[in-house]
């Protein structure tokens, strides 16, 4: 594995810049956008109003797969009880309809609730990739912070229009507490 | 914006940044000293209770249900009416976590996790009676519907299956709910913690979350919609209990009152509960610019509007029983009202109806001893009212050589003052490890009160002369 050296530049992250206040990190959101960059994460102890739009991330998807599964817990609770009293044990009870479909629904309707929970909650989860025990921006400086009292703005490596120079001068601009580079870690077994 | 109420800035006092929000709300967990002798007295009675539980529920099982007074004609006693009344207590963790936030009222900020972990904690305790009154608990499993070569199918008709499946249900989301809200606090306190130890169990719990922009979005999509499935679980949960009543044919039970009635019971009562462990915390713990008075006013504004719709129901049935005319239904009014159990029936409307309307003025409100009073009332009322619907209601039905009276044991107590015993237990636990406040929604409402248009106003109290006055001055 080890056959060509890993260099400190194939492990560039991106660029970051921090600040203390969310109304200076949704300003500057607004302009890193405007300067065309769209490989941009930010990093917030809560979630800021309009900080998504204002880097234009959008992603619906938890809602597709939320709504998804809903509907086939409904179906498999429906269909479990339509199997068991249609086709496995049907009882006729004072010559009442087999399909009694009303006294089917709440444990149909839990069902529901309970595969769409479930869907949430891990869907959630494994859209955002977690759990993630490392990945690059921990290495950021003072990057604890972003989980209490700061906020970081992140330009990725990746962006097609990425430099170093330009983009180091784009976020001092925007009065930061501080500007750095992230380097990812070193991969394990190398010298 | 425009659903903010306009005194949001008196739900946070004092002047707070982001990183004195960090200093109070982490150190509950990380200054250990804060949790002294108080909290080891508390710690030791519920862990007591738990002996006495694990105590009651190994001689139930080797002996069976008759060591319980549950007998004919009353096949339900202490059993379900503690199922229901744990199930209760908890909706109001369910509905200050999800409904508030989907009436986006702000001051839910401070009080939904501790509310939430209660909703747990009770809904823990509600369910050993289910599974342990069914006379052969470790064949529960026959509840489920799983491929088996018996031949057997749950009776997918009947609400005692509803229940299981409700209640499962119910736990379930309410666990990942309350585990969810918890993701980005895990990770403050990773990131503030100083011991390597304690940094590698909080990074376990965070999961690696680092507070991307794009995990927020998800996050929150997800968030909100759970809160909306809690919503109607919480009201089709108790709907679905009040159903193991309503769908009979017992006097007093067949009620088809009996949905909303025990929904708003549930509310009444979990606001008792959490009222009861707020007032205490708050002062203990040096919480009261985040739980503030305001918070307890409307907490005890709810519990009074719950509280009437609840006593109306009580006034309807007996209006019913009147006016059907059914000599079954009249006796039923008769016995509740002169009957060997009576002492109960107007206990209830004592605790249950005179008590909380001291709650109409607002200098009751505030007294937080009165408060304090009221809420183990109401506690104590709603337990009777289980008791006034189950245990009563069986006891003189249709025939009355069938009729009989109902008394608890001893194993019937010990095992209630234990799961008593094993909620304050699991409740001190969590006050002692797991930040109960949620910190990054704290941050969040500093946020919206810094953006509140009406935040600044003189009308609200002394913090904010402070900050206008300097202002002024400034400008000077």
């Amino acid at each position: 594995m080890g056959a060509h050296a890993i260099s400190k530049e194939d492990l560039f992250h991106g660029t970051i810049a921090e600040f203390t206040d969310p109304d200076e990190i949704l300003v500057a959101a607004q302009k890193v956008r405007e300067a065309g960059y769209t490989h941009v994460d930010a990093y917030t102890p809560f979630p800021i109003h309009g900080l998504d739009e204002a880097l234009g991330f959008e992603d619906t998807r938890i809602k597709w797969i939320i709504g998804l599964a809903g509907v086939i817990g409904f179906a498999a609770g429906m269909g479990l009880q339509a199997y068991v009293n249609l086709v496995d044990y049907p009882m006729n009870v004072g010559g009442r309809p087999n399909f009694s479909w009303p006294s089917f629904i709440p444990v149909a309707y839990e069902c529901t609730i309970l595969f769409a929970g479930l869907a949430a909650f891990f869907g959630a989860l494994a859209l955002n990739g977690l759990p993630r025990p490392n990945h690059p921006i921990f290495n950021a400086n003072r990057f604890e912070l972003a989980s209490q009292s700061s906020f970081f703005l992140c330009v990725e490596g990746t962006d097609p229009q990425f430099d170093k120079t330009e983009v180091k001068k784009l976020l001092e601009g925007l009065n930061p507490l501080q500007v750095s580079d992230v380097y990812g870690d070193e991969p394990e077994g190398q010298e | 914006m425009a659903s903010l109420p306009t005194n949001i800035e008196q739900l946070v006092e004092g002047k707070y940044s982001y990183k004195s929000l960090d200093e109070l709300l982490g150190s509950l967990v990380f200054d250990q000293s804060k949790h002294g002798k108080r909290w080891f007295g508390f710690f030791a009675a519920g862990f007591f209770g738990v002996g006495l539980l694990l105590l009651s529920i190994v001689w139930l099982l080797y002996q069976g249900i008759g060591v319980w007074g549950n007998n004919q004609p009353v096949g339900w006693g202490f059993d379900i009416i503690n199922f229901v009344w744990w199930i209760g207590i908890g909706h109001a963790g369910t509905l200050i976590s999800a409904v508030l936030l989907l009436l986006r009222q702000q001051w839910r900020n401070s009080i939904n996790r501790f509310a939430e972990a209660m909703t747990l904690f009770a809904v823990m305790c509600a369910g050993l009676y289910p599974l342990l009154h069914t006379g052969r608990p470790w064949v529960a499993y026959w509840l489920f519907p799983y491929p088996n070569v018996l031949g057997m199918w749950p009776q997918f008709r009947s609400p005692l299956i509803w229940d299981v499946f409700a209640v499962s249900t119910y736990i379930t989301i309410s666990a990942l709910f309350w585990f969810f809200g918890l993701i980005p606090d895990f990770a403050t306190m990773r990131d503030r913690s100083i011991k390597l130890w304690q940094k590698k169990v909080w990074g376990a719990l965070a999961m690696g979350w680092r507070g991307s922009m794009k995990h927020w979005r998800r996050y929150e999509d997800a968030y909100l919609i759970l809160a909306g499935l809690s919503t109607p679980l919480v009201l089709s949960v108790h709907s679905i209990v009040s159903f193991d009543f309503a769908v009979s044919i017992v006097p007093g039970w067949n009620v088809t009152l009996f949905p909303p009635y025990f929904v708003a019971g549930a509310v009444f009562a979990g606001f008792a509960m959490v009222i009861t462990f707020a007032i205490p915390i708050r002062k203990w713990y040096g919480l009261q610019d985040v739980i503030t008075e305001k918070h307890l006013d409307w907490m005890a504004k709810i519990m009074l509007a719950t509280g009437l719709i609840v006593f109306y129901g009580y006034v309807m049935e007996m209006f019913f029983a009147w006016y059907s005319g059914n000599p079954f239904e009249l006796y039923l009014k008769e016995n509740r009202m002169g009957g060997p159990y009576s002492w109960a029936f107007w206990a209830l409307w004592f605790c249950n109806g005179l008590a909380p309307q001291i709650l109409w003025f607002p200098k009751m409100r505030q007294n937080k001893v009165v408060l304090f009073f009221i809420c183990q009332l109401v506690s104590i009322g709603m337990w009777l009212e289980r008791f006034v619907i189950i245990p009563m209601s069986l006891h003189r039905d249709y025939l009355p050589s069938a009729w009989g009276m109902y008394t608890p044991t001893m194993w019937d107590i010990m095992m209630f003052a234990g799961t008593i015993g094993m909620f304050i237990m699991f409740m001190f636990l969590f006050i002692r490890f797991v930040p109960l406040i949620n910190i990054f929604e704290m941050k969040d409402l500093l946020l919206r009160i810094k953006h509140d248009p009406h935040a600044g106003d003189h009308a609200h109290g002394d913090h904010h002369e402070v900050a206008v006055v300097a202002v002024a001055k400034e400008n000077q």
